[in-house]
């Protein structure tokens, strides 16, 4: 009975995502049984559509961006949160993980407000980087938790006891031993905002992200076959993007000698 | 003059008070404990004096410089972690070698010293090994080594043998004693085993409650507590009720006892009488009880055997509760079971009273 739930439960909800490749490589227009012939045609397509290109590339670069913003706030909070007391730190790193609950919309339509009625600015790659790390950064914090908890803080003494600055044990004790769950927190975040789609919706002017322009691509029957090429390509990067990340967090348990308790996969 | 001056240290977190107006003295070469229950600040004054923790008042002075404001790197003071704290990412050698990162040496240098140091623990040879790959004796060891590569004025141990197996633990005690004499640097350990203490150390200090109860060295601490607190910790002791006017006891149990000042801790009126386990013999036929003792007659409710010796628990007729009397097993003498009469020999000047207030 739970294996048949099981089985049941996985097709749901992979099922959808399989259907991709199938028409991605099938020669018909129209997205239907049955299929008419195998055709790399739709991927050729992509790989003439200049606005795809540029789309990807602004893409490539907000979630670079945001990875790195987000995953240096968290090891900056994480820190704090795992070895220091100070007055209101509950509430501090409470609202930091806010975000990971806080409708998408709400926050899109109160950042457009924000930026556009009331700083006046333009919608830019820049505001999107923005709201991305918001919702970015609750997630390489509690990765990069995990990281400060498992780490000893005798070992920090132990280099500044032997002779070492704050600076210099950071770099050559904390920075390696926490590595793994750095390399996590900056591919998680990367893949987040890689496929993000209401904040870039509306917060992205003349610059759409990939998501926005799949979006945008829907309207023309025509072209839907094209994006289910390019929703396998994304697929497969997702998987292989989650895949590297967790195998750079066991192999950072597996160095600091630590038994795994269940990652964030 | 000594190497290790605190003068009237108070450290506060918020409202609790850590460390109460500490002053201690430890001089070159010495091997001083400092010996108490959890929570009784011994880490701490550790920490104060090896620089992570500064005091909230008073003064720690180093060779007679004063650490007030000074960092944990620059003072002339190592510490082995009780995790150890090896870094888990470096070989054993690394690991030994990393306070040499900022030394003139060249690189030849600082093989060599890694390994001396390396021999000095009876590690040989394990210079290319793992650090994650280490037993928890060799993780000590690894520990110590890497402590005394930097050749300190002091020694910081935290309680660095607690997470031993007991014969581990006894082991490593004679080889840090060894260890100790052999580099002559001096040693402050913390630690909440008594045992230990007394085995290893030159002077222990008992701290309750952020408060040093007695500094003395082992025999004083052992034969001459200076509070009932002092004497429950370190050792064996067993209370009866008593009631003490000037000089004459009376033990429930035991009868009159006439006491020298010696034997007298805190004031008169109700006071609790302490048994060392040895003070007291069980008579067996083979012996003959000296003539300054006394007999007192019992039951025995209880008894461990250790092979070596045997700990009864005897009920004096007359006395509330069973004191501890500790015999050697020697050949030919019997092993009491539960039940039979024992009659206990005591010595009356080997009593202490502990007055209500102490």
């Amino acid at each position: 009975m739970l294996r048949a739930y099981v089985i049941v439960f996985l097709l749901f909800l992979y099922a959808p995502i399989l259907l991709l490749p199938v028409f991605a490589f099938n020669s018909g227009t129209v997205i239907a049984f049955p299929l008419d012939g195998f055709t790399l045609h739709w991927f050729a397509e992509l790989a003439v559509t200049k606005a795809l290109h540029e789309a990807v590339v602004n893409s490539l670069i907000i979630a670079a961006v945001t990875a790195v913003i987000s995953t240096a706030l968290g090891v900056a909070a994480a820190r704090a949160g795992v070895r220091y007391r100070f007055p209101g730190k509950a509430a501090a790193l409470g609202l930091i993980m806010v975000p990971l609950v806080l409708p998408e919309i709400i926050v899109a339509v109160s950042l457009l407000v924000v930026v556009v009625q009331i700083m006046g600015w333009d919608l830019s790659m820049g505001t999107i980087i923005a709201a991305h790390v918001l919702i970015c950064t609750p997630f390489a914090t509690a990765i990069l938790n995990a990281s400060f908890q498992n780490l000893d803080p005798s070992l920090e003494e132990a280099a500044v006891d032997l002779g070492e600055s704050r600076s210099s044990t950071f770099r050559l004790i904390t920075l390696p031993l926490i590595m793994p769950g750095i390399i996590a927190a900056l591919l998680i975040s990367f893949t987040i905002s890689l496929d993000e789609f209401i904040i870039a919706f509306f917060l992205s002017g003349s610059e759409p992200t990939l998501p926005v322009y799949i979006w945008s691509m829907l309207r023309f029957p025509r072209l839907i076959p094209v994006v289910m090429a390019l929703g396998t390509i994304l697929v497969v990067l997702s998987v292989l993007l989650l895949t590297l990340a967790e195998i750079s967090r066991r192999r950072g348990l597996r160095r600091a000698g630590v038994k795994d308790k269940g990652g964030f996969l | 003059m000594s190497l290790i001056s605190i003068e009237n240290v108070h450290k506060h977190y918020g409202d609790y008070h850590a460390l109460r107006d500490i002053n201690l003295e430890v001089g070159q070469g010495e091997f001083f404990s400092l010996l108490g229950p959890s929570g009784c600040g011994k880490t701490t004054l550790l920490r104060t004096i090896a620089g992570f923790e500064d005091v909230s008042s008073g003064q720690v002075r180093i060779g007679g410089a004063s650490m007030i404001g000074v960092p944990a790197n620059q003072r002339p003071t190592n510490m082995v972690f009780q995790s150890y704290a090896i870094f888990p990412h470096m070989s054993v050698a690394e690991n030994v070698g990393f306070g040499l990162r900022k030394s003139s040496l060249s690189g030849a240098e600082k093989a060599t010293a890694v390994g001396e140091a390396l021999e000095m623990v009876g590690l040989n040879g394990f210079g290319a090994r793992a650090a994650h790959a280490l037993s928890g004796g060799q993780r000590q060891r690894v520990a110590l080594a890497r402590a005394l590569i930097l050749k300190p004025k002091v020694l910081l141990l935290d309680e660095p043998l607690s997470a031993l197996d007991k014969k581990m633990r006894e082991q490593m005690q004679s080889e840090l004693r060894r260890l100790q004499r052999q580099v002559g640097i001096t040693f402050i350990l913390v630690t909440h085993d008594q045992e230990e203490a007394l085995i290893m150390s030159d002077r222990i200090a008992v701290m309750f409650d952020g408060k040093i109860a007695q500094l003395d060295p082992p025999p004083q601490l052992y034969t001459r507590p200076a509070n009932r607190q002092v004497a429950e910790f370190i050792g064996v002791m067993t209370f009866l009720p008593g009631n003490r006017r000037a000089d004459t006891l009376e033990v429930a149990g035991l009868g009159h006892v006439t006491l020298s000042p010696d034997q007298i801790i805190g004031a008169e009126g109700d006071v609790r009488v302490g048994l060392r386990p040895e003070s007291m013999t069980i008579l067996f036929d083979d012996m003959a009880a000296e003539p300054s003792n006394r007999v007192a007659q019992g039951t025995v409710e209880d008894l461990a055997y250790y092979g070596d010796m045997t700990m009864y628990e005897v009920r004096l007729a007359g006395a509330p509760r069973p004191v501890t009397v500790s015999m050697r097993n020697l050949p030919g003498r019997p092993v009491l079971a539960r039940g039979d009469a024992a009659r206990v020999v005591w010595d009356p000047a080997a009593l202490m009273a502990f007055g209500p207030v102490d």
